[in-house]
C-alpha cells in the first residue's frame, strides 16, 4: 500500500486553495485516485498536511463512497453493469462467464495484474442491456459467447 | 441545393453502440470531398435503433436514419446527402414499424435533446434559449416567477413530488445573506437514465432552469452534484458553463440587471444514498453522505447552513419551458392531481427501449404496447417496475393505471425518477425484490438501525427462498420486518426500501409460496431451485458440455446423446449456456 516516498508526485491541491472550503476533500481525493488509480496511506496523509482535517475523518469518507479504492487494481478494469435492465437481461451468466475466462470474482484482480472485475451500480445504457465497461469503452446486448471473445481480444491486445 | 447537416447522436447510448465510429466516418466522407455539415446531437430517445443520424436541409426536411454503421456511411452519403435519394430501407421514418414512437409523446423536457447540438451555445439560443431567463429578470418579480410555477403544478420530478413552486416560496421566504440553488444530478435509481439524457441532449436548458430559481428566490451561487459514472454529461455541463460565462449569461450583471449568478460542477463519488438530499449537501460539504434529520428543511438550512433549494435536473429542465409558455399551457397536460409531462426511461423486455416523454394521465398500457410495440419476443407482459429500489412492481392486471402520482402509489410503486424496466414470463418476481434488496442493502449508509439490520436480515431471508430453504412463516416476516423499517428509518432509502419486497408480496405471493411449499421457480430463474436434463432426441454428442461441467456430472460417449447425473449436479447452469442444439432442459 505504501508509495515510494521518491515515486510520490503531488496531484492537483489548486482545487483546495481556489474553493478553500471542507467541500474540496472530495475533488482532492478524485484527484489523488486520477494519478495514482487509488487512494493510498500516503496520499491521505498528504491531502491531511494540506486541508487540517484529519486522517480518520479523511478514510471515513474514502471508505464511504463506491468510487473510492484504497488497493491498486489490474491494468484493464471490467466493470460490469448491476443495474436492473442488466440484471433481468442475464448479466448474472455474463459475469460467469468471466470469472470462467479471467478466473476472478468481482472486486478482485487476476494475478498477472492484467485485469480486475468490478460490479458497478448503474451505467446508465439500460437500453444495451446487459453491459460492461472497458476502461470507459461501453460493449452491449452481451451474449455470453460475445463475452469469450471480448476477453481473449483484450488478452490479445 | 441547400447544404445539408448531417448529426449523429452521440449521448452515451450512442457512443456505446459504436456511434463515434459512425462519426469518424462521415468526418473521412467531409476529408475525401463531400459536402455537408457534420454535427453531434444528443438522444432522442429512439436507444433501440443506435446509432442514430439525422440528416436535413434546412428545418422542414428531416430525415432519421437506424442502426447506422460505419459501412453504410458511404452509400448515405453518395445517395442522399450528395443526390437527394434517401435510402428508404435504412430510415426509421421510411417503414411504418415506428408509427406511434413519437406521435403519443409530448416533448418539453425533451424539446432540444437530438435536436440541436448540446455543444453549441448558438443553437440552443437559436431554439429560445435563455428568452425565459431573459424575460424573468427583465419583466417580472420573483413573487410572479414562483406564481407561475405554482401555476404550472410542476411537482419534483426527482421522486419525492413535492410541489416546486412551494419549495421555491418556501425558500424564498427565508432571510439570509446568502442562498443555495442545488441541481440534483445524482441519478442512482438502477434502470433510469432520463437525466443523463438530458444533460447530455440540452446542458443549457438545466443551467437557464436554475438560473430562474435561483433568481425566484434570491440565491447567486449553485451547484450541480452530478454522478461520477456519468462522465460524458460532466463534460458537457463543464462546457455548456463556460459558454454561458463566456456570453455574459452566467456571472454578474446578467443582461444587464443586479442579478449575479455562478454554477460549479461537483462530481459525486457513487453513494445512492446522495440522492436524498441532505446527504447530498453533506457530501458537497467534503463529508461521508449520511442524512440528517429534519426539519430544519434545506430551505432553511441547507450547504453551509444557509437556505437551500434543490431540484432535479427534469425538473429544472421543465422551467424555461414554463415561464415561455405560461403555467397554465403546462397545466393543461395532465390529470387533476398531476400536471405536465413525465420522462420515463423505458428498459427491460420491451421492444423499444429508451427515453419517452408522455403527459400525465396516460396508462401504462399505452406506454408499453402503444409507445414502445409492446414485449420482446412478443412473450407475456407480467409487471412493470417503477421507481427503482424505492419503488414496487406494478402487475400486467393494473396496466390500466395511469400516470398519476396518486394513482401509481395506490399500486405500491412510486412515480419515482422515471425508471420503468418491464418484465416477462421470463423475469422471476422473488428474484426482482432480492436484487433491489440487495442494493438497498449495500447502499444503507448504516445511519438508522432497522435500515441497516432490518434489510440485511429481508435479504437474508429473500435469499434463503431463492435457494429453495424458505419457511412457511417467511412470508410473515418480510411483511412485519418490511413495515417496521419502513416507520423507522430516517430517510427516504429505508423508509422505501422494503417496497420492493412489499409490493411483489402483495401481487405475486403464489411466487413466493411456490419457491418455498414446491421448491420451484416458476420463472426458471433461481438456479438451486431448477433441475437440468438432456433431451436425447436433440443432444448430437458433441461433447461441450461434459466439458463445461465444473463437477463431471455429465456423462455419454461421443456423438451419443449425453445424461446428467442429478445428484452431482450443482445447478450452475453451464450447460445449457454452451448447448447450441438447444437440447439442455431447464425446468
Amino acid at each position: 500500500m505504501e508509495t515510494n516516498e521518491k515515486e510520490f508526485k503531488p496531484f492537483n491541491v489548486d482545487i483546495w486553495k481556489y474553493d478553500g472550503h471542507a467541500g474540496a476533500l472530495i475533488p482532492l481525493l478524485q484527484s489523488a485516485q486520477d494519478t495514482y488509480g487509488y487512494v493510498s496511506e500516503r496520499a491521505i496523509d498528504y491531502i491531511s498536511h494540506v486541508t487540517g482535517v484529519p486522517p480518520a475523518e479523511i478514510y471515513g469518507v474514502v471508505t464511504f463512497y463506491a468510487q473510492f479504492r484504497t488497493k491498486p487494481l489490474g491494468e484493464k478494469v471490467i466493470k460490469v453493469c448491476n443495474g436492473t435492465a442488466c440484471h433481468v437481461n442475464g448479466v448474472k451468466e455474463i459475469a460467469n462467464t468471466l470469472t470462467d475466462e479471467l478466473g476472478i470474482n468481482y472486486e478482485e484482480t487476476t494475478e498477472d495484474g492484467k485485469f480486475s472485475m468490478v460490479s458497478v451500480a448503474c451505467l446508465g445504457c439500460c437500453s444495451l442491456a446487459p453491459v460492461v465497461m472497458v476502461s470507459n469503452e461501453t460493449f452491449g446486448r452481451l451474449t455470453p459467447q460475445k463475452t469469450r471473445k471480448l476477453v481473449r481480444d483484450l488478452k490479445r491486445k | 441545393m441547400a447544404i445539408k447537416t448531417v448529426m449523429v447522436g452521440l449521448a452515451t447510448c450512442g457512443i456505446s453502440a459504436g456511434g463515434e465510429k459512425v462519426y469518424e466516418a462521415f468526418q473521412k466522407e467531409l476529408q475525401e470531398g463531400a459536402d455537408f455539415v457534420l454535427r453531434e446531437t444528443g438522444c432522442v430517445g429512439m436507444c433501440y435503433r443506435e446509432v442514430l443520424v439525422s440528416i436535413s436541409n434546412g428545418a422542414q426536411e428531416s430525415y432519421l436514419y437506424g442502426e447506422v454503421t460505419p459501412d453504410r456511411v458511404k452509400r448515405i452519403v453518395a445517395e442522399h446527402v450528395q443526390n437527394d435519394k434517401p435510402i428508404d430501407e435504412w430510415l426509421v421514418s421510411g417503414a411504418d414499424r415506428e408509427v406511434g414512437f413519437f406521435d403519443k409523446q409530448v416533448r418539453i423536457v425533451l424539446r432540444n435533446c437530438g435536436v440541436i447540438d448540446p455543444s453549441s451555445l448558438q443553437e440552443y439560443l437559436q431554439s429560445g434559449g435563455y428568452k425565459a431567463v431573459e424575460r424573468v429578470i427583465k419583466e417580472m418579480t420573483p413573487e410572479q416567477v414562483i406564481k407561475e410555477v405554482q401555476i404550472s403544478g410542476l411537482r419534483g420530478r426527482g421522486g419525492g413530488g413535492f410541489p416546486t413552486g412551494k419549495k421555491w416560496e418556501l425558500t424564498r421566504a427565508s432571510v439570509s445573506d446568502k442562498k443555495y440553488i442545488i441541481c440534483n444530478a445524482d441519478e442512482g435509481d438502477p434502470g433510469a437514465f432520463m437525466d443523463r439524457s438530458v444533460l447530455e441532449g440540452d446542458p443549457h436548458s438545466v443551467l437557464e432552469g436554475m438560473m430562474i430559481a435561483g433568481f425566484a428566490i434570491g440565491a447567486d451561487e449553485a451547484y450541480i452534484y452530478c454522478r461520477a459514472e456519468y462522465p460524458k454529461a460532466v463534460a458537457r455541463l463543464r462546457l455548456a458553463i463556460s459558454q454561458a460565462k463566456k456570453q455574459g449569461l452566467l456571472g454578474d450583471n446578467i443582461f444587464g440587471s443586479s442579478f449575479n449568478f455562478n454554477i460549479k460542477v461537483k462530481e459525486g463519488a457513487g453513494a445512492f444514498v446522495c440522492g436524498e438530499e441532505t446527504a447530498l449537501i453533506a457530501s458537497i460539504e467534503g463529508r461521508r453522505g449520511m442524512p440528517r434529520f429534519r426539519p430544519p428543511f434545506p430551505a432553511q438550512q441547507g450547504l453551509w447552513g444557509k437556505p437551500t433549494n434543490i431540484n432535479n435536473v427534469e425538473t429544472f429542465a421543465n422551467i424555461p419551458w414554463i415561464i415561455l409558455n405560461g403555467g397554465a399551457a403546462y397545466a393543461a397536460y395532465g390529470t387533476d392531481d398531476s400536471k405536465g409531462t413525465k420522462v420515463f426511461a423505458m428498459a427491460g423486455k420491451v421492444k423499444r427501449t429508451g427515453l419517452v416523454e408522455v403527459p400525465m394521465g396516460m396508462s401504462i398500457n399505452d406506454i408499453i404496447f402503444k409507445i414502445c410495440g409492446g414485449i420482446v419476443n412478443d412473450k407475456k407482459f407480467k409487471a412493470v417496475q417503477m421507481g427503482g429500489p424505492s419503488g414496487g412492481c406494478i402487475p400486467a392486471s393494473l396496466g390500466e393505471t395511469l400516470i398519476d402520482y396518486q394513482q401509481i402509489n395506490k399500486t405500491g410503486a412510486i412515480m419515482g425518477s422515471g425508471g420503468m424496466v418491464v418484465m416477462d414470463e421470463t423475469t422471476c418476481m422473488v428474484d426482482v425484490a432480492k436484487f433491489f434488496l440487495a442494493f438497498t442493502q449495500a447502499e444503507s449508509c448504516g445511519k438508522c438501525t432497522f435500515c441497516r439490520i432490518g434489510t440485511k436480515r429481508m435479504l437474508e431471508i429473500l435469499e434463503r427462498i431463492t435457494e429453495g430453504k424458505g419457511k412457511e412463516e417467511d412470508l410473515v416476516t418480510l411483511d412485519k420486518l418490511g413495515e417496521q423499517i419502513k416507520i423507522a428509518s430516517l430517510c427516504g432509502l429505508g423508509q422505501t426500501a422494503p417496497n420492493p419486497v412489499l409490493s411483489t408480496l402483495r401481487y405475486f405471493r403464489d411466487e413466493y409460496e411456490a419457491h418455498i411449499r414446491q421448491k420451484k421457480c416458476p420463472a426458471h430463474v433461481c438456479s438451486p431451485l431448477l433441475t437440468y436434463t438432456i433431451d436425447q432426441e436433440k443432444c448430437n454428442g458433441c461433447m461441450l458440455c461434459p466439458r463445461s461441467c465444473p463437477t463431471d456430472a455429465i456423462i455419454g460417449e461421443k456423438k451419443l446423446p449425453h445424461k446428467i447425473l442429478q445428484d452431482l449436479c450443482i445447478q450452475c447452469g453451464k450447460c445449457f449456456t454452451v448447448c447450441n442444439q438447444d437440447a439442455v432442459i431447464k425446468d
